[in-house]
């Protein structure tokens, strides 16, 4: 007993944590080996996250013990759990958008009254951790501006320029493309070898069997299985997280197409640095159809739904939607698109597609607040809303079931089901849909592109951006690959895999 | 996110934290009484009775309450819509030139059930559009509405002095004020509400306009709970990229968030001008406008809280009059010392006895 907690680089003992009445962590046991890598899966809502904000002092755990290096510790806050040399990488950012990288990097370790001495020493160590893991990013670059996968590369770098012994990331990968999650991958390894501890959460088998030594499984708050990853596989993991046999290929009809419901022509996007953000995007979809649109983070898809869906105007070109035609002279607003019955599903859950300060039933009708029955005569229904908002999870499987929950205190998968009950509850004529899955359980992923495919067979034009070539494989009917702001190509499902697309995808091929 | 962001039992936030606070800052205005050798448990009774001793300091206490309601509502609905709004006090300032222009043109043709009602108008809307120039230029033009609306305040000032002596002075007055409203635009005083019911209370400015705030404060609860604008102002509060996502227009949010502030504001007009002046003055917002970011600080930005916390600051400016006026050694400025206090421990320091009362429940819990 005595030497097995000594080259135990985390052990946790019986953690136990209550939020209010949602047990969200019962009596949960682990060690983590020095110097291995350790994955924890399990469904949204199992625990993960809440676990390991527990291991990294950013909550207090009801009851249990924490040993670091088999010494029991005290973790009060992500100060001591830093000065135990622990890392972690949040499912949810946490930079400062108005600040450069470079200044976000330095947060907490500026180094001396002056920030010059800092910025300089972090300037140098950017460039060798850049050119060492592959990580690039613009040291200059405003976060705000950074794609969604640029700011977690930041997030990630942020932790190594710590020099962090002990590492916890929290779904790292969830908006990385395959080649740069097999990067990441790369680094864990790496890390690793050089005697770093890395703890994984990840909804990805994938990863899970292909860089860990040991997996853990959570189901409703408890630690379930732990498995040797040479001795287990993916269907094995799934039946243990999700406790039921999961299906992973998705049979579907071939699409019977209708009308153009939504065509973009010639649209082009500059913004007011003169940057060219969309060029030239011309592409339609069909009542009936899914469209997929593969890119790597970062080459204007962000852009594209922000355009589509009404957020931004475009500065070039036009978009006809359900009828109505839009260009710059003719903007349109979210609620107008709405209104013609196109819904989106933002990437960006937490900065866009809620409110997390909002309890989860006003979240469900963000975008329809002055819709019935939600408001009638200027006045909202507040009954109205938790019954509806009860209806969503219901059908989603959001869980908790709590319409009286504020959004923020939702797992990251559970949120993003709400959103998704929100935008296709109302059976739209066009759906956008930014990263279906991202973030999101196994057991969820077969029921969210199950909806989508439902949708889509009930008369949906959907239109799906995804960094996941598989998730684009499975769902679309028809496929276009961004690169540089530009369609540089366009397959039909059939026709395509993943080493044709990845290359499209890095420009290799102009169509 | 760290340890102090604990959450506690919803009544302890709501109850017992400011409680603690207020409690502190007596605590600390007990030293400093002390030291300029006044014994601090008669100064305390002396404030308690200044305030609520009697039905005539009730009514006093009620009467600056009412205009605490007016500017923390303010502040708190900009407040909602993440726009700090430091110019209450020019926007209620404002706000009295137009009751006071709207009554001087009218009182002599019109009933009191048409003057009134028109004056309470004029005040909101004199207030909103004082509101709606910096909101304008934050909304188009990027200027901070912070430092706007603190320069406003001097603008209004300097324009209400510049009216006032050349322009609506009372003809043959040698003191700068317009002359006296005629009857028609009296906002009735309390006393004379409960005596038509049969209630006698002893004379005060408390006047019928405290009916008009806590209308006010039912008005801004549905408004930003149950409307869907009120909604999407929280939104924008927020997170402005979640409400240009559901379509809310963040500059026209912005106009709508900041004219509603001006117009509440503007309250403290009607119960000065209409309720106890009967005249347009110099400087009758004085103070109100800044103590009202307290007032909705400590408040929480709920309606109720406000009114909580209006009646709290309300007896310390009437308990604080009488306090001074017994006590010759403790001064005006020892009674704003008092207030500004107050407004330290629950404002700036507000999370201060928040890890004890968390190790109180913590060890209970
Ligand atoms: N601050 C909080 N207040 C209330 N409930 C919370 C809070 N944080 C988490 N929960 C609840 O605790 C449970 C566990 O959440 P947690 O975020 O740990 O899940 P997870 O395993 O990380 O899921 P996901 O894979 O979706 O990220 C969920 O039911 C969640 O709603
Ligand atoms: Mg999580």
């Amino acid at each position: 007993m005595q030497e097995l907690t000594a080259d135990a680089a985390i052990e946790l003992r019986g953690i136990d944590k209550s939020f209010g009445s949602v047990h969200a962590v019962r009596g949960a046991s682990l060690r983590v080996e020095r110097g291995s890598i350790t994955g924890i899966v399990g469904e949204n809502g199992a625990g993960k996250s809440t676990l390991m904000s527990i291991l990294y002092g950013l909550y207090r755990a009801d009851a249990g013990e924490i040993l670091i290096e088999g010494r029991p510790v005290e973790m009060a806050s992500p100060r001591d759990a830093i000065g135990h040399g622990i890392g972690m990488v949040h499912q949810h950012f946490m930079l400062v958008d108005s600040f450069t990288v470079l200044e976000n990097l330095i947060l907490g370790a500026e180094g001396g009254a002056l920030l010059a001495g800092g910025l300089a020493a972090a300037r140098t160590e950017l460039a060798r951790l850049a050119g060492e893991y592959g990580l690039a990013v613009d040291p200059d670059a405003r976060v705000a501006d950074l794609s969604v996968g640029e700011q977690q590369r930041v997030e990630i770098l942020k932790v190594l320029l710590r020099g962090a012994r002990i590492l916890i990331l929290d779904e790292p990968s969830a908006v990385l493309t395959p080649q740069e999650t097999d990067r990441l991958l790369q680094i864990l390894r790496l890390l690793r070898d050089r005697g770093v501890t890395v703890v994984l959460i990840t909804h990805k088998l994938r990863e899970i069997l292909a860089v860990t030594d040991k997996v853990i499984v959570m189901r409703r708050g408890e630690v379930v299985a732990e498995r040797r990853t040479a001795e287990t596989d993916a269907q094995d993991l799934a039946e243990l997280m999700v406790g039921r046999t999961v299906r992973f290929d998705l049979d579907k009809a071939p699409a019977r197409e209708g009308e153009t419901m939504l065509a973009a022509r010639h649209l082009s996007l500059v913004d007011g640095r003169g940057v060219r953000l969309l060029d030239d995007i011309s592409l339609e979809v069909r009542a009936g159809e899914i469209v997929g649109i593969a890119g790597v983070s970062g080459n204007g898809q962000t852009e594209l739904l922000q355009v589509l869906s009404g957020i931004r105007p475009p500065t070039g070109g036009e978009i006809e939607a359900c009828g109505r035609r839009v260009d710059a002279a003719h903007p349109v607003d979210p609620a107008e698109m709405r209104d013609l019955g196109v819904a989106h599903v933002p990437e960006d859950r937490l900065r866009q597609g809620l409110v997390p300060a909002f309890l989860a039933s006003e979240t469900s009708i963000l975008g329809y607040q002055d819709r019935e029955p939600f408001c009638h005569n200027y006045l909202m229904d507040g009954p109205a809303v938790g019954r509806y908002c009860a209806d969503l999870m219901e059908r989603f499987d959001v869980r908790p079931r709590a319409p009286g929950l504020r959004s923020s205190n939702f797992s990251g998968g559970n949120q993003q089901k709400l959103i998704l009950a929100r935008e296709m509850a109302r059976n739209p004529k066009v759906l956008l849909v930014g990263q279906p899955t991202r973030g999101v359980d196994i057991g969820a992923i077969e029921f969210i592109r199950r909806e989508l495919i439902k949708s889509r067979d009930a008369g949906c034009a959907v239109l799906v951006v995804s960094v996941e070539l598989e998730e684009i494989l499975s769902l679309a009917d028809r496929i276009l690959v961004m690169f540089g702001g530009r369609i540089v190509g366009e397959v039909a499902a059939g026709e395509a895999d993943e080493r044709m697309l990845g290359l499209m995808m890095a420009g290799a091929r102009a169509a | 996110m760290s340890a102090s962001r604990r959450p506690l039992p919803g009544w302890v936030e709501i109850g017992l934290l400011p409680l603690a606070n207020i409690a502190m800052a007596f605590l600390l205005v007990g030293v400093i009484v002390e030291v300029i050798g006044v014994d601090p448990l008669h100064a305390l009774k002396l404030l308690v009775l200044g305030a609520v001793g009697s039905s005539e300091a009730i009514g006093y206490t009620l009467y600056y309450a009412t205009n605490f309601i007016f500017t923390g509502l303010a502040v708190a609905v900009a407040f909602h819509a993440g726009l700090f709004n430091i110019g209450g006090e020019g926007q209620a300032y404002i706000g009295g030139l137009g009751c006071g222009l709207a009554v001087l043109a009218l009182d002599r043709y019109l009933p009191p059930l048409l003057v009134i009602p028109l004056a309470i108008l004029a005040s909101a809307a004199f207030g909103a559009a004082w509101a709606a120039i910096p909101a304008w230029m934050q909304a188009w033009r990027g200027s901070h509405i912070v430092i706007t609306t603190i320069m406003f305040n001097f603008v209004a000032s300097a324009l209400m002095v510049y009216l006032m002596v050349n322009v609506l002075i009372a003809p043959g007055s040698m003191t700068p004020q317009s002359r006296g409203f005629a009857a028609s635009a009296a906002v009735p005083s309390m006393q004379a509400a409960l005596q038509w019911i049969g209630i006698a209370v002893a004379p005060s400015a408390l006047n019928l306009s405290l009916l008009l705030a806590l209308l006010a404060c039912v008005g801004v609860w549905i408004f930003l709970w149950h409307t869907p604008w009120g909604y999407g102002l929280r939104t924008m509060g927020h997170n402005p990229e979640a409400a240009v996502y559901a379509g809310t227009n963040l500059k026209r949010m912005t106009m709508l968030a900041m004219c509603l502030s001006g117009a509440l504001a503007g309250g403290v007009a009607v119960n000065e001008l209409l309720g106890v002046h009967h005249r347009l003055v110099l400087d009758f917002a004085a103070g109100y406008g800044f103590t009202g970011i307290a007032v909705a600080l400590m408040g929480r930005g709920h309606p109720l809280g406000i009114v909580l916390a209006a009646l709290l600051f309300g007896a310390l400016q009437q308990g604080g009059a009488e306090l001074a006026f017994e006590i010759p050694a403790i001064t005006r400025e020892m009674v704003v010392v008092i207030q500004g206090l107050v407004i330290l421990f629950s404002g700036a320091l507000v999370h201060l006895p928040r890890p004890w009362l968390q190790a109180l429940f913590a060890r209970r819990g």
